[in-house]
């Protein structure tokens, strides 16, 4: 399979690509590792007019870190992300999550720019970054604004970037030292989750239970009010609207999202392919 | 477009459609057949190389986003008539049945032990997580890769 033809411009800065963005508005998407939008351009499922390429911009990639908070750029790979010492001792549950996502191949070209705005709710590092309390940088031609990971996921495969703006980096705090859990159970190696749940300093966020990642939090109230973890997991799947589809009903989904909060608030973390 | 990047070592300059993918511009233009076009669709691994180093599937790159960059694929592991230590251990191991896969598993195994020389078996495992085997099982390929990583380490990942 073959894209449909597009016109490729690569961005040589960040304002290079926002103005590129703006003079090519909807016609345009912005290509950072690729590896989800090439396979839906292979499928006719994208059909970009201008692909704009800010693989080469490099003040875009990279992690850095504030006195609380580490900050990300948007196209920092997966592999990157996964193995850097710094991500690993202060927010480990992140890069615990960009171990997970697909394969090495992947984890090599993927970026955490890409999967966020790509927004799909089965995705890893969507759901990570929302039980973190992530906040993200977009940034279009009249500056930048910081989004927090919460209000960022509108729906399916929809977030709050505007047609010219671009995400530059995303902020997560600093907590070393820090209890979390994160389990995702998948039936294939490379999968996406048929259910994930991450949760960290009482929060408690689901993949794949609805259209966006969410927060659980009728289990949360729970837990702020001296519940038991298995007693807040108990409400993981309250406010969910799980989908169904080949691999898993609603019913067995609301299962999977209790046993696996319970599971992650017990700050236990599954293994790359445990189901 | 024009690109500029590097195949095996040669500098090479495509004139190529936007849309042209790695593997196509691989196996069309250069006439290096090593590696495959199984899935199409990110999941196999057949079309594994290397850019900079690093194993990607090239039915999910395009050729513009290679440019200024270092493609290496089978053909280029080892000079002509030698094998890379990786594809040795492949072959003393029966590392392969159909063959099809196997390019793709020796350039993801080149990439791992680069990352990880003395791996164990399980990391063995999740390493080849993305490339998909048909015929073996899996169980002789695990031990190629061991059996490279046994061997001179500066030699592996050469």
């Amino acid at each position: 399979m073959i894209p449909a033809s597009f016109d490729y411009v690569a961005a040589d800065s960040t304002s290079d690509a926002i103005g590129l963005l703006a003079e090519h508005g909807d016609d345009a998407k912005v290509l950072a590792g690729g590896h989800s939008l090439l396979p839906m351009m292979k499928l006719r499922l994208a059909q970009p007019s201008v692909l704009i390429d800010i693989g080469r911009v490099f003040e875009l990639a990279g992690i850095t870190a504030t006195a609380d908070e580490l900050i990300i750029g948007a196209t920092t790979r997966h592999a990157a992300l996964a193995s850097s010492e710094l991500v690993r001792a202060d927010a480990p549950l992140l890069a615990h999550a960009a171990s997970l996502v697909g394969d090495p191949q992947i984890r090599h070209r993927g970026t955490i720019g890409g999967s966020l705005a790509h927004a799909d709710p089965a995705a890893d590092l969507p759901m990570a970054v929302v039980a973190l309390g992530g906040t993200l940088t977009l940034s279009g031609p009249s500056g930048s604004r910081q989004v927090p990971a919460d209000e960022f996921f509108l729906g399916y495969f929809e977030t709050a970037l505007a047609e010219d703006e671009l995400l530059t980096s995303v902020r997560v705090p600093r907590r070393p030292g820090v209890p979390w859990g994160y389990q995702k159970f998948v039936r294939r190696a490379n999968d996406w989750a048929i259910v994930g749940a991450a949760a960290i300093a009482g929060r408690v966020a689901l993949a794949n239970m609805g259209p966006m990642p969410l927060r659980a939090r009728a289990a949360e109230d729970a837990l702020a009010g001296g519940a038991s973890a298995a007693e807040a997991a108990r409400l993981a799947a309250e406010g969910t609207s799980a989908p169904e589809d080949i691999h898993a009903d609603r019913a067995y989904r609301e299962h999977l999202a209790r046993v696996l909060t319970e599971r992650a608030l017990e700050h236990r973390s599954s293994a790359a392919h445990a189901g | 477009m024009r690109v500029e990047f590097t195949v095996n070592g040669e500098p090479r300059s495509a004139d190529v459609e936007p849309r042209t993918l790695l593997v196509h511009f691989l196996r069309e233009q250069c006439g290096l057949r090593a590696a495959n076009i199984g899935c199409d669709t990110t999941s196999c691994g057949a079309c594994t190389v290397l850019l900079d180093g690093e194993s990607v599937k090239s039915c999910t790159v395009l050729v513009a986003q290679a440019a200024g960059q270092e493609v290496t694929t089978a053909e280029g592991l080892a000079p002509p008539g030698e094998l890379h230590p990786v594809q040795r251990a492949f072959r003393a191991e029966h590392g392969l049945q159909c063959g099809f896969c196997t390019p793709g598993m020796v350039m993801a195994s080149v990439s791992l032990l680069a990352e990880n020389p003395h791996p164990t078996e399980q990391q063995v495992r999740e390493g080849l997580e993305g490339n998909l085997c048909r015929c073996t099982g899996y169980h002789n390929i695990v031990r190629a890769v061991l059996t490279a990583a046994a061997s001179d380490p500066a030699e592996v990942t050469a």
